[in-house]
C-alpha cells in the first residue's frame, strides 16, 4: 500500500484538507473519507453519470479522478448546490416537475444541469438532451428531466 | 390529459410536492450505499470465471493471512437446506436453490456465480484477499440457447430438477433435466378454430436477455450482534420479503432478522431476491463487526436480474370478417441457473387483449447456465405482446384493415374469459385504443420518407396481496403515516395522498414514513403495481379507523351522544351546529383518552388488471439499419390518477425501458458463456439522446375492487413498445422483425434481405 498523501481542496466553498491513498477516487473520498455520501455510485467506470461533480466548474464524474488529482481544485458537489437553507433554480425545477422517481441519478443530474446552464443559459431541447447523454436514469424516460431542465433555464434567466 | 369522469376529489387528481423530495434533490436521501455504522468493514466477493464447472477444492487460507482480512465466508458457513420448499411472498421457491445461488456449493452454473466473500478493514484489501482464493474447476460444457438446453443430450446444470406438469406416465418425468416446468392452457377447440379460419399465420420469435438496469448495484451492510440480533440496512422491494429470505437462508427465526429499508435506487422487479445480506451475515458473525457488501456493475450484469430470453412460436386464424378465431402458442423461456422464469405469467398474457374463442398455450421453464432470471416489470409479459402484437398488425396490413379497429373489434372487455381461466371485471383495453385512434398523433400523417407509424396493446394483471399501513394523529392536526411498501418511485406520496382524502385534509399534512420491519406492519413486496392500490386501500382503512375513533373522541369532548356526531369534510358536526375542524379536534386528544391511532391492512382485494395502448413513428436508416424514434404516444388505463405526474412518470419510464429492450439491449455471450459487455457503455440502455418526449393519454375506467378506482400503473408500459416499434418498422421498410432487439445491424440484414 502506497503512502497516503494530503489533499488540499476547496469543497463546495470551504477549504478541505484529507489524506487519501493514490488508488483511492475522488468518489470515494467524498463517501468513505468525507461521509458526504449525495454523491452516488452506479458504475464505477464513468458510464452512468450518477457521480457527476464539478471540478474548477467543469461537469466530471467523480469514480474516473483519483483523490489526488483534487489537490488544488475547486470541487462542487450536490451538498453545495442549495444556498442558505434554500434551493436553487434547477432543484427546485426537478422537485416541482417531479423529474425524479428513485432519485439515485438525481444528484448526478442536477450537477450536470448546473454545468450547462452555467456554459449555455437558453438551451434548446436538442442541446439539453446531447449535454445531458452521459448520464443515465432508469426510471422516468427523460421526458420530466428535460423539462425540468428547460423550466429551470428559464427560471434562471428571469431571476438573473 | 385525461380521459373520464371530472375530478370529483380534492386531493386525488392533484400534483403536490412529493414528501421525500427536497431529500433527494439535496443528496440528503439514504440509499444502501450510504450506511456507515461505527466499526464497519468492507466485502468482497470472488465470482465465477466459468460458465459451469464442479468446484473441486476451495482454498481460502492465503486470503484469510492477508494483513487486514477480518472474515472469509464460503457456502460451508450457511446452513444445509435439504429439500424444502418456503413460501416467500410471490410464490414457493426451493431453498437449496436459493442458497446455491447466495454462495455456490458444488457446482457453479453461470459467469459471475458467487462463491466466497472477505471483509476487510478496507475495499482495497478485501480486493487483493479476493484474488488470493485458490479454486480448483472441473470445466463443463455451457449450454446458452433455451432450446439447445431442452435436447436430450444437452449439460444439465443441476442433478435434482424434474420436469413439473408432464402428463402422468411421462417416461421423461424420472430424468434429471433442464425443463423444470410445463403449462398448458386450453379454451374452445383450437382445431376446428383453425379449419374456420380464412387466414392463419405462425412465426417464431426470439428475444434476447435483458436487464431491469437500475443504476443502484445491490447493496446490503449487516450487523450480526452478539445477542443473536441481526440488522440487515439495504436497498431492497421488499423489507420483509428479504427478512424472511435471509432468515430462511441462515435458519434463524424472522424475528431475529430487522431490515431496514434504506431509500432504493431503482428495482423494476430486480431487488426482489435476496443475494447479498446472508453473506453479509455471516462475514459479520464471524468478524464481530457490521459488514457493508456493494455489488459492481459487471456483477449486477452478471449475477443478477436479468430477464429471460426466449423462444416462442405463434399461429393465429383470422375469420374472412377479420376476427381473432384462434392461436397456438408455444413458449420456451430461460430460467437460467435455477428454475424459475416468467413462463406462467407469459402463457397467461399470450392471448390477455383479445376476445378469441380457440386457444392454446403451452410453455416451458429452461435452465441455462445464465444468471437466475428475476422479475421484471410486467415479467414475461412483454416476450408474448411482442409476438402477437406484430402477427396481428402482420394481419391487419394484408387484409388493409386499420390496427386500431382491428382492436376494438376484438379487444378483451367484461366478460371475456382468459385462456388460463378468469373472467374479466370492468377492465379499459377499448378506452386505451379508443384514446390512440382518436389522438392528434395517430390523425396525423407521417411526412418524410424511410418513415412508418406502429401500434401495439400490452396486458398486465397487477396484483393485491398483503399491505397494512398505522397512521398517529398528531396534536397539530397532521397525520404521521407509517407503512411498510418501501417506496422506489413516489408511492409515499400516492399513500399519503389516499389517507388525506378519506380524513379531508391535505397531502402536506399527512407526514409518510417507510418503517424497517420492526416498525411497520406486514407488506409484501414493491412490485405487481400494486403498492398504490392495495397500500392505498390500507390506507383508506386507516383513515376510515381513525374517523371512527375521532367521532367518539368528539362526543366526549361535547358530552354528547356519539350517535349524533358525524364526520364531514375534514370536521366533526355534532348536534346545534357543533362543528370542530380536524386540526381543532386534534389538539383535544389528550384530553379525552391519549393517542388516536388508525390501523388498516389489504389482503382480499385483487387488481382487475390493465392495459395500455402505444402509438410510436419511427424513420429507419435504410443505410445503416439505425431506428430513431421519431414519436411515441401511450395510452393507459390507470383506473383513477392518484399523482398524474407519476402516472405519467412510471408510463414514460416504462415506455423507455421498452425502447430499450426494443432497440439495443441484449447480453452477448461468447461460446464460453461469458457476457462480452457487462458494463453501461456496451450494454446500450438509451440515454435521452436517443429519445423524445413521450406523450401520455391517461384513461381512467375506475377499478371497482379499489375505493377510489386505482389501478397500478408501473408495468404495463413495458409490453408495447418492442411490438410497437417493430410494426412501425415493417410499415416504414416493409420488412418484419421477429428477433429483439432490432439493432442496426439486424434490421439492416433483414432491409438487405427483402
Amino acid at each position: 500500500m502506497a503512502k497516503k498523501r494530503i489533499v488540499q481542496t476547496t469543497l463546495n466553498g470551504d477549504s478541505a484538507e484529507f489524506l487519501c491513498e493514490p488508488r483511492q477516487t475522488l468518489l470515494e473520498v467524498l463517501r468513505d473519507t468525507l461521509g458526504m455520501t449525495g454523491t452516488k455510485e452506479g458504475c464505477t467506470n464513468g458510464n452512468c453519470g450518477s457521480c457527476t461533480v464539478l471540478m474548477n466548474g467543469r461537469a466530471v464524474t467523480s469514480c474516473l479522478v483519483l483523490g489526488v488529482e483534487a489537490d488544488g481544485a475547486e470541487i462542487r458537489t450536490i451538498e453545495g448546490v442549495a444556498c442558505g437553507g434554500h434551493l436553487d433554480c434547477v432543484q427546485q425545477a426537478f422537485l416541482e416537475g417531479a423529474a425524479l422517481q428513485c432519485g439515485i441519478c438525481t444528484p448526478g443530474f442536477i450537477m450536470q444541469t448546473e454545468a450547462l446552464l452555467a456554459e449555455n443559459p437558453k438551451p434548446t431541447e436538442d442541446q439539453i438532451r446531447f449535454h445531458l447523454a452521459g448520464n443515465l436514469c432508469r426510471c422516468t424516460g427523460y421526458d420530466k428531466i428535460v423539462r425540468a431542465v428547460q423550466a429551470a433555464a428559464e427560471k434562471k434567466l428571469s431571476t438573473t | 390529459m385525461s380521459i373520464g369522469e371530472k375530478r370529483k376529489y380534492k386531493v386525488i387528481g392533484t400534483r403536490p410536492i412529493r414528501h421525500d423530495g427536497v431529500d433527494k434533490v439535496t443528496g440528503r436521501a439514504q440509499y444502501g450505499a450510504d450506511v456507515h455504522p461505527t466499526g464497519l468493514l468492507f466485502g468482497a466477493m470472488l465470482r465465477s470465471p466459468h460458465a459451469h464447472a464442479k468446484i473441486k477444492r476451495i482454498d481460502t487460507s492465503r486470503a484469510a493471512a492477508l494483513p487486514g482480512v477480518r472474515a472469509v465466508a464460503t457456502s460451508a458457513d450457511l446452513p444445509d437446506q435439504g429439500s424444502r420448499m418456503v413460501e416467500l411472498g410471490e410464490g414457493a421457491v426451493n431453498m437449496r436453490h436459493l442458497s446455491a445461488n447466495v454462495l455456490a456449493r458444488d457446482k457453479v452454473l453461470y459467469k459471475g456465480h458467487a462463491i466466497a466473500a472477505i471483509a476487510a478493514d478496507t475495499i482495497h484489501i478485501a480486493e487483493e484477499a479476493v484474488k488470493l482464493i485458490d479454486v480448483q474447476y472441473e470445466l463443463l460444457p455451457p449450454v446458452l440457447d433455451v432450446r439447445a438446453a431442452m435436447k436430450a443430450d444437452a449439460p444439465v446444470l443441476n442433478d435434482d430438477v424434474r420436469t413439473d406438469g408432464l402428463p402422468p406416465g411421462d417416461p421423461a418425468a424420472d430424468r434429471p433435466t433442464n425443463v423444470a416446468k410445463r403449462i398448458l392452457f386450453e379454451k374452445g377447440d383450437v382445431v376446428t378454430g383453425f379449419k374456420s379460419a380464412a387466414v392463419v399465420l405462425e412465426h417464431e420469435f426470439v428475444a434476447g436477455t435483458v436487464h431491469q438496469g437500475y443504476i443502484e448495484p445491490h447493496n446490503a451492510t449487516v450487523m450480526w450482534n452478539p445477542d443473536g440480533k441481526i440488522t440487515v440496512w439495504m436497498s431492497t422491494q421488499g423489507s420483509f420479503t428479504a427478512r424472511q429470505q435471509t432468515a430462511e437462508l441462515l435458519r434463524v427465526p424472522v424475528s431475529d432478522v430487522k431490515v431496514v429499508p434504506m431509500e432504493i435506487g431503482g428495482g423494476f422487479g430486480g431487488k426482489i431476491s435476496v443475494y447479498l445480506p446472508p453473506v453479509a451475515a455471516v462475514l459479520s458473525r464471524k468478524s464481530g463487526r457490521p459488514v457493508k457488501l456493494i455489488m459492481d456493475r459487471a456483477s449486477v450484469f452478471e449475477a443478477t436480474g436479468p430477464t429471460p430470453g426466449s423462444y416462442i412460436k405463434l399461429k393465429l386464424g383470422f375469420s374472412k370478417d377479420g376476427r381473432l378465431v384462434a392461436g397456438d402458442a408455444y413458449l420456451a423461456y430461460e430460467a437460467g441457473a435455477y428454475p424459475g422464469s416468467p413462463m406462467g405469467p407469459g402463457c397467461m398474457c399470450v392471448f390477455a387483449c383479445y376476445d378469441i374463442p380457440n386457444a392454446r398455450v403451452e410453455g416451458y421453464d429452461v435452465c441455462v447456465n445464465k444468471p437466475r432470471t428475476n422479475a421484471y416489470r410486467a415479467p414475461g409479459s412483454t416476450h408474448v405482446a411482442f409476438a402477437i402484437e406484430t402477427l396481428i398488425d402482420e394481419f391487419c396490413r394484408q387484409a388493409k384493415i386499420d390496427p386500431a379497429e382491428f382492436r376494438l373489434k376484438n379487444g378483451a372487455k367484461e366478460g371475456v374469459r382468459r385462456v388460463d381461466g378468469p373472467v374479466f371485471d370492468r377492465v379499459g383495453m377499448i378506452e386505451t385504443v379508443e384514446a390512440i385512434r382518436d389522438s392528434e398523433h395517430y390523425q396525423t400523417p407521417l411526412k418524410g420518407p424511410n418513415q412508418g407509424r406502429g401500434i401495439a396493446t400490452g396486458f398486465w394483471f397487477n396484483c393485491g396481496l398483503k399491505s397494512s399501513v398505522t397512521a398517529t394523529v398528531n396534536g397539530d392536526g397532521t397525520v404521521a403515516l407509517v407503512e411498510g411498501s418501501t417506496d422506489i418511485g413516489g408511492s409515499r406520496t400516492g399513500i399519503a395522498m389516499q389517507l388525506a382524502e378519506t380524513l379531508g385534509i391535505t397531502a402536506e399534512e399527512v407526514k409518510p414514513t417507510v418503517g424497517d420491519t420492526d416498525t411497520a406492519g406486514y407488506c409484501d413486496v414493491t412490485g405487481g403495481s400494486r403498492v398504490t392500490f392495495a397500500t392505498g386501500i390500507a390506507a383508506h382503512e386507516a383513515a376510515k379507523d381513525i374517523i371512527g375513533q375521532l367521532v367518539v373522541r368528539a362526543a366526549k369532548h361535547w358530552e354528547v351522544d356519539p350517535k349524533t356526531v358525524e364526520y364531514l369534510d375534514g370536521g366533526v358536526t355534532g348536534p346545534t351546529a357543533l362543528r370542530m375542524t380536524f386540526r381543532e379536534l386534534a389538539a383535544t386528544l389528550h384530553d379525552t383518552g391519549g393517542a388516536v391511532i388508525g390501523r388498516g391492512t389489504s389482503s382480499e382485494a385483487n387488481q382487475g388488471g390493465a392495459f395500455g395502448t402505444h402509438c410510436v413513428d419511427v424513420e429507419v436508416d435504410p443505410d445503416t439499419g439505425k431506428v430513431q424514434i421519431l414519436r411515441y404516444t401511450a395510452a393507459q388505463d390507470c383506473g383513477t390518477a392518484i399523482h398524474p405526474s407519476y402516472v405519467e412518470g412510471q408510463i414514460q419510464g416504462g415506455v423507455v425501458q421498452g425502447i430499450g429492450w426494443a432497440l439495443n439491449e441484449e447480453y452477448w455471450y461468447g461460446d464460453d458463456g461469458r457476457m462480452r459487455n457487462p458494463t453501461f457503455l456496451d450494454y446500450r440502455m438509451p440515454t435521452c439522446y436517443d429519445v423524445p418526449m413521450i406523450d401520455t393519454i391517461i384513461v381512467e375506467v375506475p377499478d371497482p375492487q379499489h375505493p377510489y378506482g386505482v389501478r397500478g400503473v408501473g408495468e404495463v408500459p413495458i409490453c408495447p413498445p418492442p411490438a410497437a416499434i417493430a410494426n412501425a418498422i415493417a410499415a416504414a421498410t416493409g420488412v418484419r422483425m421477429r428477433q429483439t432487439p432490432m439493432s442496426p445491424p439486424r434490421v439492416l440484414a433483414e432491409i438487405l434481405k427483402s
